[in-house]
Protein backbone atom coordinates (compact mmCIF):
# COMPACT_ATOMS: atom_id res chain seq x y z
CA UNK A 1 0.00 0.00 0.00
CA UNK A 2 1.73 3.38 -0.76
CA UNK A 3 0.87 6.42 1.29
CA UNK A 4 -2.00 8.14 -1.18
CA UNK A 5 -4.51 4.66 -0.72
CA UNK A 6 -7.42 5.04 0.72
CA UNK A 7 -9.28 1.57 0.30
CA UNK A 8 -11.12 0.36 -2.16
CA UNK A 9 -11.43 -2.70 -4.00
CA UNK A 10 -9.06 -5.38 -4.83
CA UNK A 11 -8.01 -4.13 -8.06
CA UNK A 12 -8.26 -7.49 -9.70
CA UNK A 13 -11.66 -7.58 -8.97
CA UNK A 14 -13.03 -4.66 -9.80
CA UNK A 15 -10.77 -4.85 -13.30
CA UNK A 16 -12.78 -8.30 -14.27
CA UNK A 17 -16.28 -6.92 -13.12
CA UNK A 18 -15.24 -4.46 -15.84
CA UNK A 19 -14.48 -7.56 -18.19
CA UNK A 20 -18.32 -9.16 -17.36
CA UNK A 21 -19.13 -5.33 -17.77
CA UNK A 22 -17.47 -5.34 -21.43
CA UNK A 23 -19.13 -8.83 -22.78
CA UNK A 24 -22.33 -7.94 -21.59
CA UNK A 25 -22.32 -4.49 -23.31
CA UNK A 26 -20.92 -6.19 -26.50
CA UNK A 27 -23.22 -9.30 -26.59
CA UNK A 28 -26.26 -7.15 -25.68
CA UNK A 29 -25.85 -3.77 -27.60
CA UNK A 30 -22.26 -4.93 -29.74
CA UNK A 31 -20.92 -1.75 -28.42
CA UNK A 32 -17.42 -1.99 -27.29
CA UNK A 33 -16.19 0.67 -24.48
CA UNK A 34 -14.03 3.96 -25.82
CA UNK A 35 -14.06 7.48 -24.42
CA UNK A 36 -12.25 9.34 -27.09
CA UNK A 37 -14.66 9.78 -29.90
CA UNK A 38 -17.06 12.04 -27.52
CA UNK A 39 -14.27 14.72 -26.87
CA UNK A 40 -14.12 15.56 -30.67
CA UNK A 41 -18.42 15.54 -30.61
CA UNK A 42 -18.23 18.17 -27.95
CA UNK A 43 -15.55 19.84 -29.47
CA UNK A 44 -17.78 19.85 -32.46
CA UNK A 45 -20.67 21.31 -30.87
CA UNK A 46 -18.28 24.11 -29.11
CA UNK A 47 -17.11 25.30 -32.78
CA UNK A 48 -20.14 24.82 -33.95
CA UNK A 49 -21.11 28.19 -32.00
CA UNK A 50 -18.48 29.98 -32.64
CA UNK A 51 -16.97 28.88 -36.72
CA UNK A 52 -19.94 27.01 -37.75
CA UNK A 53 -18.30 27.48 -41.35
CA UNK A 54 -15.44 25.85 -40.04
CA UNK A 55 -17.11 22.78 -38.51
CA UNK A 56 -19.03 22.12 -41.67
CA UNK A 57 -16.10 21.96 -44.29
CA UNK A 58 -13.89 19.55 -41.89
CA UNK A 59 -14.00 16.17 -43.25
CA UNK A 60 -13.34 15.45 -39.84
CA UNK A 61 -16.11 16.69 -37.96
CA UNK A 62 -18.23 15.23 -40.90
CA UNK A 63 -17.49 11.64 -39.86
CA UNK A 64 -17.24 12.82 -35.91
CA UNK A 65 -20.06 15.05 -35.66
CA UNK A 66 -22.19 16.81 -32.64
CA UNK A 67 -24.11 14.49 -31.38
CA UNK A 68 -25.07 12.16 -28.32
CA UNK A 69 -24.75 8.78 -28.67
CA UNK A 70 -23.74 5.65 -26.58
CA UNK A 71 -20.48 6.56 -25.89
CA UNK A 72 -21.60 10.08 -24.91
CA UNK A 73 -24.02 8.60 -22.40
CA UNK A 74 -21.38 6.11 -21.56
CA UNK A 75 -19.17 9.16 -20.39
CA UNK A 76 -22.22 10.65 -18.39
CA UNK A 77 -22.62 7.36 -16.68
CA UNK A 78 -18.96 7.14 -15.75
CA UNK A 79 -19.48 10.75 -14.54
CA UNK A 80 -22.72 9.79 -11.60
CA UNK A 81 -21.49 6.05 -11.44
CA UNK A 82 -17.91 7.46 -9.89
CA UNK A 83 -20.16 9.85 -7.47
CA UNK A 84 -22.17 6.80 -6.67
CA UNK A 85 -19.51 5.21 -5.50
CA UNK A 86 -17.77 7.88 -3.99
CA UNK A 87 -20.39 8.65 -1.88
CA UNK A 88 -21.21 5.43 -0.74
CA UNK A 89 -17.78 5.22 0.95
CA UNK A 90 -17.24 8.20 2.12
CA UNK A 91 -14.16 8.64 -0.09
CA UNK A 92 -15.40 11.56 -2.09
CA UNK A 93 -13.28 14.71 -1.85
CA UNK A 94 -12.43 18.05 -3.17
CA UNK A 95 -9.03 18.40 -4.35
CA UNK A 96 -7.77 20.85 -6.65
CA UNK A 97 -3.93 19.58 -6.46
CA UNK A 98 -3.46 16.16 -6.93
CA UNK A 99 -1.42 15.69 -3.54
CA UNK A 100 1.83 13.54 -5.15
CA UNK A 101 2.08 16.32 -7.58
CA UNK A 102 1.96 18.89 -4.52
CA UNK A 103 4.55 16.24 -2.56
CA UNK A 104 6.99 17.28 -5.32
CA UNK A 105 6.36 20.87 -6.98
CA UNK A 106 3.83 22.49 -4.39
CA UNK A 107 0.16 23.22 -4.11
CA UNK A 108 0.19 26.55 -6.89
CA UNK A 109 -2.91 25.47 -8.81
CA UNK A 110 -1.99 27.41 -11.51
CA UNK A 111 0.95 25.50 -11.80
CA UNK A 112 -0.89 21.91 -12.18
CA UNK A 113 -3.40 23.49 -13.94
CA UNK A 114 -1.14 25.05 -16.69
CA UNK A 115 1.01 21.51 -16.77
CA UNK A 116 -2.21 18.96 -16.60
CA UNK A 117 -4.02 21.67 -19.86
CA UNK A 118 -1.01 21.08 -21.72
CA UNK A 119 -1.61 17.17 -21.32
CA UNK A 120 -4.64 17.34 -22.10
CA UNK A 121 -3.75 19.02 -25.46
CA UNK A 122 -1.04 16.09 -26.54
CA UNK A 123 -3.40 13.19 -25.33
CA UNK A 124 -6.10 13.84 -27.14
CA UNK A 125 -4.48 14.84 -30.21
CA UNK A 126 -2.12 11.73 -30.00
CA UNK A 127 -5.90 9.51 -29.25
CA UNK A 128 -7.35 11.00 -32.52
CA UNK A 129 -4.05 10.25 -34.18
CA UNK A 130 -3.83 6.48 -32.86
CA UNK A 131 -7.97 6.32 -32.75
CA UNK A 132 -7.96 5.47 -29.55
CA UNK A 133 -7.24 5.51 -26.14
CA UNK A 134 -6.67 3.39 -23.20
CA UNK A 135 -10.69 2.59 -23.23
CA UNK A 136 -11.26 2.09 -26.79
CA UNK A 137 -7.56 0.87 -27.72
CA UNK A 138 -6.23 -0.70 -24.48
CA UNK A 139 -9.68 -2.71 -23.30
CA UNK A 140 -11.83 -2.62 -26.12
CA UNK A 141 -8.67 -3.54 -28.74
CA UNK A 142 -6.55 -5.61 -26.49
CA UNK A 143 -9.52 -8.08 -25.74
CA UNK A 144 -10.18 -8.89 -29.20
CA UNK A 145 -6.90 -9.63 -29.69
CA UNK A 146 -6.23 -6.02 -32.28
CA UNK A 147 -2.94 -5.81 -33.33
CA UNK A 148 -3.69 -1.33 -32.89
CA UNK A 149 -4.47 -2.42 -29.52
CA UNK A 150 -0.81 -4.12 -28.63
CA UNK A 151 0.96 -1.19 -30.32
CA UNK A 152 -0.96 1.55 -29.26
CA UNK A 153 -1.18 0.45 -25.91
CA UNK A 154 2.95 -0.26 -25.24
CA UNK A 155 3.36 3.28 -27.43
CA UNK A 156 0.84 4.97 -24.33
CA UNK A 157 2.99 3.37 -21.78
CA UNK A 158 6.09 4.62 -23.74
CA UNK A 159 5.26 8.10 -23.76
CA UNK A 160 4.01 8.22 -20.29
CA UNK A 161 6.66 6.16 -18.79
CA UNK A 162 9.48 8.87 -20.54
CA UNK A 163 7.85 12.05 -19.05
CA UNK A 164 6.66 10.79 -15.83
CA UNK A 165 10.44 9.75 -14.96
CA UNK A 166 11.39 12.91 -16.01
CA UNK A 167 9.49 15.42 -14.75
CA UNK A 168 9.52 13.19 -11.22
CA UNK A 169 13.38 12.76 -11.51
CA UNK A 170 15.25 13.57 -8.49
CA UNK A 171 17.55 16.20 -8.84
CA UNK A 172 21.43 15.72 -9.09
CA UNK B 1 -33.15 5.49 -27.89
CA UNK B 2 -32.98 2.39 -25.66
CA UNK B 3 -28.84 2.45 -27.19
CA UNK B 4 -28.82 5.54 -24.92
CA UNK B 5 -30.14 3.80 -22.54
CA UNK B 6 -27.89 1.18 -22.30
CA UNK B 7 -24.93 3.28 -22.87
CA UNK B 8 -26.15 5.52 -19.34
CA UNK B 9 -26.04 2.22 -17.92
CA UNK B 10 -23.30 0.53 -18.96
CA UNK B 11 -21.22 4.03 -17.98
CA UNK B 12 -22.49 4.00 -14.33
CA UNK B 13 -21.04 0.48 -13.66
CA UNK B 14 -18.07 1.47 -15.22
CA UNK B 15 -17.77 4.58 -13.13
CA UNK B 16 -18.65 2.76 -9.86
CA UNK B 17 -15.96 0.23 -11.09
CA UNK B 18 -13.44 2.61 -11.55
CA UNK B 19 -13.52 4.42 -8.78
CA UNK B 20 -14.12 1.23 -6.30
CA UNK B 21 -10.58 0.25 -8.14
CA UNK B 22 -9.38 3.33 -7.18
CA UNK B 23 -7.56 3.99 -10.58
CA UNK B 24 -9.24 7.39 -11.10
CA UNK B 25 -6.64 9.34 -8.73
CA UNK B 26 -3.98 11.03 -10.42
CA UNK B 27 -1.81 9.38 -7.76
CA UNK B 28 -2.30 5.51 -9.10
CA UNK B 29 -1.75 6.54 -13.37
CA UNK B 30 1.41 8.27 -12.27
CA UNK B 31 2.28 5.46 -9.79
CA UNK B 32 1.81 3.06 -12.71
CA UNK B 33 4.08 5.41 -14.76
CA UNK B 34 6.51 5.93 -12.30
CA UNK B 35 6.94 2.11 -11.89
CA UNK B 36 5.51 2.48 -8.00
CA UNK B 37 1.99 1.55 -7.96
CA UNK B 38 0.79 -1.45 -10.47
CA UNK B 39 -2.84 -0.62 -9.68
CA UNK B 40 -3.92 0.19 -12.54
CA UNK B 41 -2.14 -2.58 -14.82
CA UNK B 42 -3.64 -5.07 -12.59
CA UNK B 43 -7.10 -3.47 -12.68
CA UNK B 44 -6.67 -2.84 -16.89
CA UNK B 45 -5.37 -6.43 -17.64
CA UNK B 46 -8.04 -8.18 -15.44
CA UNK B 47 -10.89 -6.59 -17.25
CA UNK B 48 -8.73 -7.74 -20.53
CA UNK B 49 -8.20 -11.36 -19.72
CA UNK B 50 -11.75 -11.56 -18.56
CA UNK B 51 -12.75 -9.73 -21.53
CA UNK B 52 -11.18 -11.77 -24.64
CA UNK B 53 -12.17 -14.92 -23.25
CA UNK B 54 -16.12 -13.57 -23.23
CA UNK B 55 -15.53 -12.32 -27.18
CA UNK B 56 -13.91 -15.09 -28.40
CA UNK B 57 -16.41 -17.42 -27.06
CA UNK B 58 -19.05 -15.34 -28.46
CA UNK B 59 -17.24 -15.11 -32.12
CA UNK B 60 -16.95 -19.46 -32.03
CA UNK B 61 -20.84 -18.80 -31.11
CA UNK B 62 -20.92 -17.47 -34.67
CA UNK B 63 -21.77 -13.63 -33.13
CA UNK B 64 -20.33 -11.30 -34.86
CA UNK B 65 -19.21 -8.83 -32.59
CA UNK B 66 -15.76 -8.20 -33.14
CA UNK B 67 -15.09 -4.31 -34.23
CA UNK B 68 -11.43 -4.08 -34.76
CA UNK B 69 -9.86 -0.98 -35.49
CA UNK B 70 -7.63 -0.80 -38.18
CA UNK B 71 -3.85 -0.95 -37.29
CA UNK B 72 -1.98 1.61 -38.96
CA UNK B 73 1.29 1.53 -37.46
CA UNK B 74 2.55 5.31 -38.42
CA UNK B 75 -0.82 5.93 -36.01
CA UNK B 76 -0.48 3.60 -33.68
CA UNK B 77 3.16 4.56 -32.67
CA UNK B 78 3.18 8.42 -33.01
CA UNK B 79 -0.51 9.09 -31.92
CA UNK B 80 0.29 6.55 -28.93
CA UNK B 81 3.89 8.47 -28.28
CA UNK B 82 1.95 11.44 -28.44
CA UNK B 83 -1.08 9.97 -26.09
CA UNK B 84 1.62 9.09 -23.59
CA UNK B 85 3.40 12.21 -23.28
CA UNK B 86 -0.09 14.15 -22.26
CA UNK B 87 -0.98 11.10 -20.21
CA UNK B 88 2.29 11.71 -17.73
CA UNK B 89 1.71 15.83 -18.26
CA UNK B 90 -2.06 15.33 -16.75
CA UNK B 91 -2.07 12.00 -14.78
CA UNK B 92 -5.46 11.11 -16.74
CA UNK B 93 -7.28 9.58 -19.99
CA UNK B 94 -10.11 10.64 -21.54
CA UNK B 95 -12.25 7.83 -19.73
CA UNK B 96 -10.75 8.23 -16.41
CA UNK B 97 -10.90 12.46 -16.16
CA UNK B 98 -14.41 12.28 -16.25
CA UNK B 99 -14.50 9.95 -13.26
CA UNK B 100 -12.12 11.80 -12.01
CA UNK B 101 -14.34 14.89 -11.62
CA UNK B 102 -17.44 12.45 -10.17
CA UNK B 103 -15.36 11.99 -7.07
CA UNK B 104 -14.13 15.45 -6.55
CA UNK B 105 -10.94 15.62 -8.27
CA UNK B 106 -11.70 19.13 -9.94
CA UNK B 107 -8.39 19.24 -11.46
CA UNK B 108 -8.81 16.95 -13.91
CA UNK B 109 -11.19 19.74 -14.96
CA UNK B 110 -8.10 21.76 -16.59
CA UNK B 111 -6.75 18.55 -18.62
CA UNK B 112 -10.25 17.98 -19.66
CA UNK B 113 -10.67 21.40 -21.21
CA UNK B 114 -6.82 20.71 -22.73
CA UNK B 115 -8.14 16.95 -24.57
CA UNK B 116 -11.11 19.51 -26.45
CA UNK B 117 -8.78 21.76 -28.02
CA UNK B 118 -6.60 18.52 -28.58
CA UNK B 119 -9.88 17.41 -29.84
CA UNK B 120 -9.91 20.54 -32.25
CA UNK B 121 -6.41 20.57 -33.38
CA UNK B 122 -6.66 16.90 -34.29
CA UNK B 123 -9.84 17.78 -36.76
CA UNK B 124 -7.92 20.62 -37.76
CA UNK B 125 -4.63 18.66 -38.75
CA UNK B 126 -6.72 15.66 -40.13
CA UNK B 127 -6.39 16.05 -43.50
CA UNK B 128 -2.62 16.57 -43.46
CA UNK B 129 -2.54 13.38 -41.28
CA UNK B 130 -4.53 11.52 -43.59
CA UNK B 131 -1.91 11.92 -46.65
CA UNK B 132 1.66 11.76 -44.17
CA UNK B 133 0.77 9.48 -40.70
CA UNK B 134 -2.04 7.97 -41.65
CA UNK B 135 -0.47 5.71 -44.51
CA UNK B 136 2.53 4.86 -43.24
CA UNK B 137 2.45 0.93 -42.29
CA UNK B 138 -1.06 0.68 -42.78
CA UNK B 139 -2.16 -3.07 -42.26
CA UNK B 140 -5.87 -2.91 -42.02
CA UNK B 141 -7.96 -4.71 -39.05
CA UNK B 142 -5.86 -7.30 -38.39
CA UNK B 143 -5.38 -9.64 -35.23
CA UNK B 144 -2.64 -10.85 -32.85
CA UNK B 145 -3.95 -14.78 -33.80
CA UNK B 146 -4.66 -13.42 -37.57
CA UNK B 147 -1.14 -12.25 -37.97
CA UNK B 148 0.33 -15.48 -35.87
CA UNK B 149 -1.68 -17.87 -38.02
CA UNK B 150 -2.59 -19.89 -35.05
CA UNK B 151 -6.06 -20.51 -32.99
CA UNK B 152 -7.35 -17.23 -30.72
CA UNK B 153 -7.46 -19.86 -28.04
CA UNK B 154 -3.52 -20.49 -28.24
CA UNK B 155 -2.71 -16.46 -27.98
CA UNK B 156 -5.49 -15.86 -25.41
CA UNK B 157 -4.04 -18.78 -22.84
CA UNK B 158 -0.47 -17.49 -23.70
CA UNK B 159 -1.36 -14.43 -22.70
CA UNK B 160 -3.33 -15.46 -19.53
CA UNK B 161 -0.47 -17.40 -17.95
CA UNK B 162 2.02 -14.34 -19.08
CA UNK B 163 -0.35 -11.58 -17.41
CA UNK B 164 -0.81 -14.02 -14.24
CA UNK B 165 2.75 -14.23 -13.84
CA UNK B 166 3.33 -10.80 -14.19
CA UNK B 167 0.45 -10.46 -11.20
CA UNK B 168 2.50 -13.26 -8.65
CA UNK B 169 5.61 -10.80 -9.89
CA UNK B 170 3.95 -7.66 -8.93
CA UNK B 171 2.63 -9.25 -5.78
CA UNK B 172 5.64 -10.46 -4.71
CA UNK B 173 7.80 -7.75 -5.11
CA UNK B 174 4.77 -5.39 -3.67
CA UNK B 175 4.15 -3.72 -6.37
Amino acid sequence: MSKYDDGGWNPYLAGALVGVLAILSVGITGQFLGASTTFVRVAAAVEQVVAPARVAENVYYQQTAARLDWQGMVLLGILIGAALAARQDRSFKSETVPPMWADRFGPNLWKRGAVAFIGGIFAMFGARLADGCPSGHGLSGMMQLSVSGFVSLTFFFVGGLIVANLIYRRKA
Amino acid sequence: MMNLFYGLLTGIVFGFLLQKGRVLRYEKQLGALRLIDMTIIKFMMSAILVGMVGIYAMTDLGMDVLRLKPTILGANMVGGILFGIGWGLFGLCPGTSIGALGEGRWHALFGIVGMLIGASLYAALHPWMMETVLTWGDFGKITLPGMLGINHWIVIVALIVGVVALFRWFEKIKL
